[in-house]
């Protein structure tokens, strides 16, 4: 009896002891990625669809691809509601999880971008604020750790006049022309009015910048401004509630809609559901294509959801907001990948990750054997070229499903690189931080 | 020189000078100014029972508006949705004052308010918990479309609201100036122990004043959750009433219409005529600095209660 109790303890401990071994084994061999996500508060309707986006792709990564060569990518949510502070506690929590810590931080807001920019050197952690956040973080020999291509919001600026002035029959007929910015009274929604005012400069457009404060429920003086303004163009830099008012209230004045382009955070179909009808004819920049057609939705729809589409669409499946984290959690698992080519299949560092993401290439080919062949544009980063600069794409709402209605349009690229330039040596002086060479 | 033109004189040859869009001004402050009535009137009604601000008020307008919308959500039609959702509100104020105001009877004022943010936390996770978070459009079937008169660019649903929130102030008067329940409310609001001893049931009395602010919580969700679908920062509009409730008082319903339309008026003219001069933005802030303006002078409001103690 006594010896038959010693063999199964044996074998207890036998099972325990290799289990541990193996499940630690199989912990060392995964890449951890922190998601900073605001699934309540006043952003959940944008949160939502970012936080699934994600979760997602990491999921047909490990399940398609078997992970990044065979590392599994894991993940932790960490609720932010889309506040400052409590995002950078989400950041401080998940930073050292995982064999080799943070991969890389996805913040999905400006505001928690700017707090983690002095950190990111310090941690060694990288940060891809894929077209938000500091613009002037552009610069790569100042910002060595900070990433936003595939471009950023004074490009965003820049391509949107390009487009007015595709609309118009050319950018010697902007002048005169009254264009409008209606944006979030907030750093974010600030950042497009230094390029906007440069070009109103050169190209003699009558700028208006109109704030909306913070959340942006009531805008009847901003809409009676531009009733009486009547500009030719609106654009919008919004966010949360402001964008749903906004668009109604502009409906409401008459407003054509066929002329009031909001930026990139807001064009998602929670900003232009309430709105019903009204919303009929509103555009709206993006850097990717919306709805279910490519192959990488066909793939979620097979190994995410097995074949469960209610379910997929229940977790906000091809919206616009939806759509862009497949894109930019594809950017992550693509900078980890090149940081593999040199630091070989295992888990990487965010110093690793850091490399990659600045020898991350993007090319056509290469998103079409991702699935995403003509669901975004492909870039190359450099040492000192963290942006790209790369062109924007127009939608438009037809009170059922965005469609996209423009070529992609480029960015200027020659006026918004020196100002990034300036910005970004002036943050260098202020913080004393020496510039890197960047060679090439 | 030119800086003091542009403040003291310019604002006004404009208005001057483009009358009709000056008009257009004042009559959307009017309108908007009814919409933040609605909302604060919930506070009003509850203060003047008992002598509590609700934190919560916000709370209550996003979970009336979600549970309505849920429900419609869920193939119930409008009208059996308004009637479950008044039930909701009703059933509410009943586990409030079961739960919540009981344990708390003669406690201080601050602890009660205290409890009213508890409940706020509750009242939000609870409404994102039972209907989610994304936005939900709402349609009551009140029409929008905009129309001209004499050049004044008018929106059906702005005049609908307005006689909403008009039909609802006059009624709400109405119980509590000339009802028995109406005094009842009063008198507890001015003393729990001694309406008590005269024999008013205070349990009654509270259930009934938060069903009333619950239903009110829901008539102000649906005309500004159809304006910006439904969504949580429906809670927020509560920032909205606090300055309108300082203005007007936190115990008059005629005050919160009257500070509402001041606040509304005064904010959009604010934000057209001298906003520009400091760049935009400024009518969260100026519908406060109005309000502190009056706080210095009337501390009671402009129909509120005066103020006397026995020192």
């Amino acid at each position: 009896m006594r010896l038959e109790k010693l063999v199964i303890a044996g074998l207890g401990a036998l099972i325990a002891v290799t289990g541990v071994f193996s499940a630690e084994a199989v912990a060392q061999n995964e890449q951890f990625i922190p998601m900073l996500v605001y699934r309540t508060g006043p952003y959940a309707p944008s949160g939502i669809p970012v936080a699934n986006g994600f979760r997602d792709y990491y999921t047909l990564v490990n399940k398609r691809d078997g992970g990044i060569n065979g590392v599994k990518v894991t993940f932790e949510e960490c609720e932010t509601k889309y506040n400052t502070k409590l995002g950078v506690e989400c950041y401080e929590k998940l930073k050292n999880k995982g064999p080799t810590g943070a991969a890389l931080v996805n913040p999905f807001s400006t505001g928690i971008t700017y707090q983690l920019i002095p950190k990111a050197p310090v941690d060694k952690v990288p940060i891809l604020s894929m077209g938000y956040g500091r613009t002037a973080a552009a610069d790569g020999r100042v910002f060595p750790w900070i990433f936003n291509f595939p471009t950023s919001y004074w490009s965003q600026a820049s391509g949107f006049i390009n487009y007015v002035a595709q609309q118009e029959g050319g950018l010697d007929k902007l002048k005169g022309m009254k264009i409008a910015h209606v944006y979030h009274n907030s750093a974010y929604g600030k950042e497009a009015n230094p390029t906007l005012q440069v070009l109103a400069e050169k190209y003699g457009y009558k700028l208006t910048m109109l704030a909306v404060d913070h959340p942006g429920q009531e805008q009847k003086a901003t809409w009676l401004q531009i009733r009486r303004l009547k500009p030719d163009w609106v654009f919008m830099s919004g966010w949360g509630v402001m964008n749903q008012v906004a668009v109604k209230e502009a409906a409401a004045i008459n407003y054509p809609m066929d002329h009031f382009v909001g930026n990139w955070w807001s064009g998602s179909d929670a900003d232009v559901i309430p709105a019903g009808k009204g919303a009929i004819g509103y555009k709206s920049t993006a850097f990717h294509f919306a709805g279910t057609g490519f192959p990488v939705h066909k793939d979620i729809i097979k190994h995410v959801y097995d074949g469960d589409v209610a379910q997929a669409n229940r977790n906000n499946f091809g919206e616009v907001l939806y759509n862009r984290t497949l894109v930019n959690a594809m950017f992550g698992i693509e900078a980890i990948r090149t940081a593999m080519q040199k630091y070989g299949n295992k888990p990487m560092t965010g110093e690793q990750v850091r490399w990659g993401l600045e020898h991350l290439h993007i090319t056509e080919g290469r998103l079409k054997a991702l699935g995403m062949g003509g669901f975004t544009r492909g870039f190359e980063v450099t040492c000192a070229d963290h942006e790209t600069g790369g062109p924007i794409i127009v939608q438009q709402w037809d009170g059922k499903k965005w469609n996209m209605v423009s070529d992609w349009v480029p960015t200027m690229r020659d006026v918004v690189r020196p100002m990034i330039e300036k910005a970004a040596a002036a943050y260098a002086k202020e913080n004393n931080i020496t510039p890197r060479k960047c060679m090439g | 020189m030119e800086i003091l033109y542009s403040i003291v004189v310019a604002p006004f040859v404009d208005m001057w000078t483009s009358p009709v869009f000056f008009s257009e001004v004042v009559i959307s402050g009017v309108l908007t100014g009814v919409m933040y009535s609605l909302v604060a009137l919930g506070f009003v009604l509850i203060f003047k029972a008992s002598g509590v601000f609700n934190f919560a008020q916000g709370a209550m307008v996003l979970f009336a508006a979600l549970t309505l919308v849920g429900l419609m959500e869920h193939g119930v039609p409008v009208w059996l949705a308004l009637i479950l959702t008044m039930l909701v509100m009703v059933a509410l104020a009943i586990a409030i004052e079961r739960l919540m105001l009981r344990p708390l009877v003669n406690q201080e004022h601050i602890i009660l308010f205290m409890a009213t943010i508890g409940l706020t936390f509750f009242l939000e996770g609870l409404g994102e918990l039972m209907w989610g978070s994304n936005v939900k459009m709402l349609d009551v079937g009140i029409p929008s479309e905009s129309f001209e008169v004499g050049g004044i660019l008018l929106n059906e649903f702005d005049l609908y609201a307005a006689a909403i929130g008009a039909a609802l102030v006059t009624v709400l008067a109405v119980f509590f100036h000339k009802t028995s329940v109406g005094r009842a409310l009063r008198a507890v609001a001015d003393d729990h122990q001694a309406a008590l001893s005269v024999g008013i049931p205070l349990k009654t009395i509270w259930i009934i004043v938060w069903s009333v602010a619950g239903i009110v919580a829901m008539v102000a969700g649906i005309m500004w959750g159809a304006k910006s679908g439904v969504q949580f920062s429906l809670s927020l509009i509560a920032l909205k009433a606090l300055p309108v409730l300082i203005l007007g008082g936190f115990t008059s319903v005629p005050g919160a219409i009257v500070g509402g339309l001041i606040i509304g008026v005064g904010e959009k003219v604010a934000e057209i005529y001298w906003g520009p001069l400091v760049g935009g933005a400024i009518e969260n802030w100026f519908a406060y600095m109005l309000a502190l303006a009056f706080l210095l002078f009337r501390p009671q409001g402009l129909f509120g209660e005066r103020i006397i103690e026995r020192v």
